[in-house]
């Protein structure tokens, strides 16, 4: 489903991305950890066509993301992206926030875009908000907001970038619910995560990055319980 | 029958009483002190020497009502001047703002084009716009360009006016985070969707007091149009004052225009707290 080759990025002499070659099948749940600043980020900016790539090939399905001619509007129309600091619109209602892409990208009906909102609503717990506004809801509740917002146009492929990292702690845990039911119904998810537990729990794959280079990728056993390399057990060793 | 058990603390039941009181205190003193200085005032200015004489020619109330008919007619055209000139603005401001902030490189000569309008006009002095424009287009003598002084001054404002309404909306559309545009972009929105959905809606809230500022501005600057021959207001109450050798139609129109930009500053005022609530309020 995405097929990256050799990615690489540099901002100024600032190497970000050094060769990142990586495979996500359909279904799959990929976690990527790694300090801040070893490329977690870039890389899902670099995806979904929000950053440049400087060299390398990505494929989407048979689309390849890095063709200079592809209009990036069609290719992230086809992707969600959830950031960390949520990213809400805070002069629309949350209902609207849920609709407003699926009107004006993908044509959807009024009718049908509410519809379809609402059961979103309803399955982060949030119907009662839809006609708040996203500044007087907790951190927690807008991040399920955002999340239910990037599944509202039912992308193929979901990148989620640190998620929970601006959270109170007492509030992760209603939006990993969320992710871990997004796994279930089978959705495809690239995940940046600082949250050791969950990525052990729910991730098929995770993937280790240091310095814009992937370390190691394996199942979740194989990472935590027998990393092969040594920094991946230095790194796992200063995150528990 | 069980007792009535106390909400509160005695010790918070002092300190609501405490509350009390200093709140009629500080009303006390706010009263007081407003009382004294208006009262300072109000003597400082009677009693100059050349009050009586002042109040005689600048605030005379038979004059008012005489002139004030005359003049009302002819702020009835500032009115409209300024109603047709916003309308026209807008979208005007809109547009050069947009221009100068979408990144398209087919757009270079209409970006230069904006911000050599904006430069401009900004820097040029409003009377001077409305002389070159009431005087100089109409010689000229092309097709199409009225010599209606109406809608001359109308140009002359609309030109003026554009260029400082168009830089407040580019500063407001500068101003909405960079992480909205992305968010808007990563929906799949194209970069037209996003500005007109996401980010124009968020600067146009932001810049509203400043936006407002501009109109009643222009409101006020409506009287420029009388260099070119418009009996609006402020010349209408010279008229007067020329005829009766007394001032107070100055006064009257003085009056006229304060009188329309209150209400606006008021409602205004009304709709961003309105705004402020929804949005953090819930």
């Amino acid at each position: 489903m995405l097929r990256i080759r050799n990615a690489k990025k540099s901002f100024g002499d600032q190497v970000v991305l050094d060769g990142i070659d990586l495979d996500v099948a359909a279904g799959e749940v990929v976690c990527l950890i790694g300090a801040s600043g070893s490329g977690k980020s870039t890389l899902l900016k670099c995806i979904d066509l929000l950053e440049s790539t400087d060299d390398g090939d990505m494929w989407l399905g048979d689309t390849e993301l890095t063709d200079p001619a592809l209009n990036p509007d069609t290719a992230r129309a086809r992707i969600g992206m959830v950031f960390q600091s949520y990213n809400l619109f805070p002069h629309m209602s949350v209902l609207r926030n849920l609709m407003v892409a699926q009107r004006c990208v993908h044509g959807v009906k009024k009718a049908d875009a509410r519809a379809r909102a609402l059961t979103l609503l309803e399955r982060v717990n949030l119907v009662e908000k839809a006609h708040s506004y996203p500044d007087s809801l907790s951190g927690g509740q807008q991040q399920r907001v955002a999340l239910a917002r990037a599944v509202a146009t039912d992308p193929e492929l979901l990148l989620l970038d640190e998620v929970t990292s601006a959270l109170d702690p007492l509030l992760v845990g209603e939006v990993l619910d969320f992710v871990a039911e997004l796994k279930a119904e089978g959705r495809t998810i690239i995940m940046a995560t600082h949250e050791m537990d969950f990525a052990r729990a729910s991730a098929d794959r995770i993937v280790f990055l240091a310095d814009g280079q992937i370390v190691e990728s394996g199942t979740p056993e194989q990472i935590f319980t027998a990393p092969r390399q040594q920094r991946t057990a230095e790194f796992l060793a200063r995150h528990r | 029958m069980i007792n009535e058990q106390p909400t509160v603390s005695a010790r918070q039941l002092e300190r609501l009483a405490f509350r009390r009181k200093r709140t009629l205190r500080r009303a006390a003193v706010g009263a007081l002190s407003t009382l004294l200085v208006f009262g300072v005032l109000g003597w400082l200015v009677t009693s100059a020497p050349g009050w009586p004489r002042v109040q005689a020619t600048f605030f005379s109330a038979s004059h008012a009502k005489d002139s004030l008919p005359f003049i009302w007619d002819a702020f009835w055209l500032n009115i409209r001047l300024f109603t047709v000139t916003e309308l026209f603005v807008l979208p005007l401001a809109l547009l050069i703002a947009v221009v100068r902030v979408v990144p398209s490189p087919s757009m270079l000569p209409f970006k230069i084009l904006a911000a050599a309008y904006t430069d401009i006009f900004r820097g040029t002095p409003t009377l001077l716009v409305v002389l070159l424009v009431g005087f100089g287009l109409p010689a000229l003598r092309l097709a199409g360009i009225p010599t209606n002084l109406f809608w001359l001054g109308v140009i002359a404002l609309t030109l003026s006016y554009s260029a400082y309404v168009a830089e407040v909306l580019r500063a407001g559309i500068l101003s909405v985070h960079p992480t909205q545009w992305a968010s808007g972009r990563a929906l799949g929105m194209s970069y037209g969707q996003t500005l007109r959905k996401v980010i124009l809606p968020q600067a146009v809230r932001r810049v509203l007091p400043p936006l407002i500022n501009d109109f009643v501005s222009l409101q006020k600057d409506t009287a420029l149009v009388s260099t070119i021959g418009l009996v609006e207001a402020l010349r209408a109450a010279s008229v007067y004052q020329a005829e009766s050798f007394n001032f107070t139609s100055l006064a009257v129109a003085a009056v006229l225009f304060i009188v329309i930009t209150v209400p606006i500053a008021r409602v205004t005022d009304w709709l961003s707290l309105r705004a402020m609530r929804r949005q953090v309020g819930g």
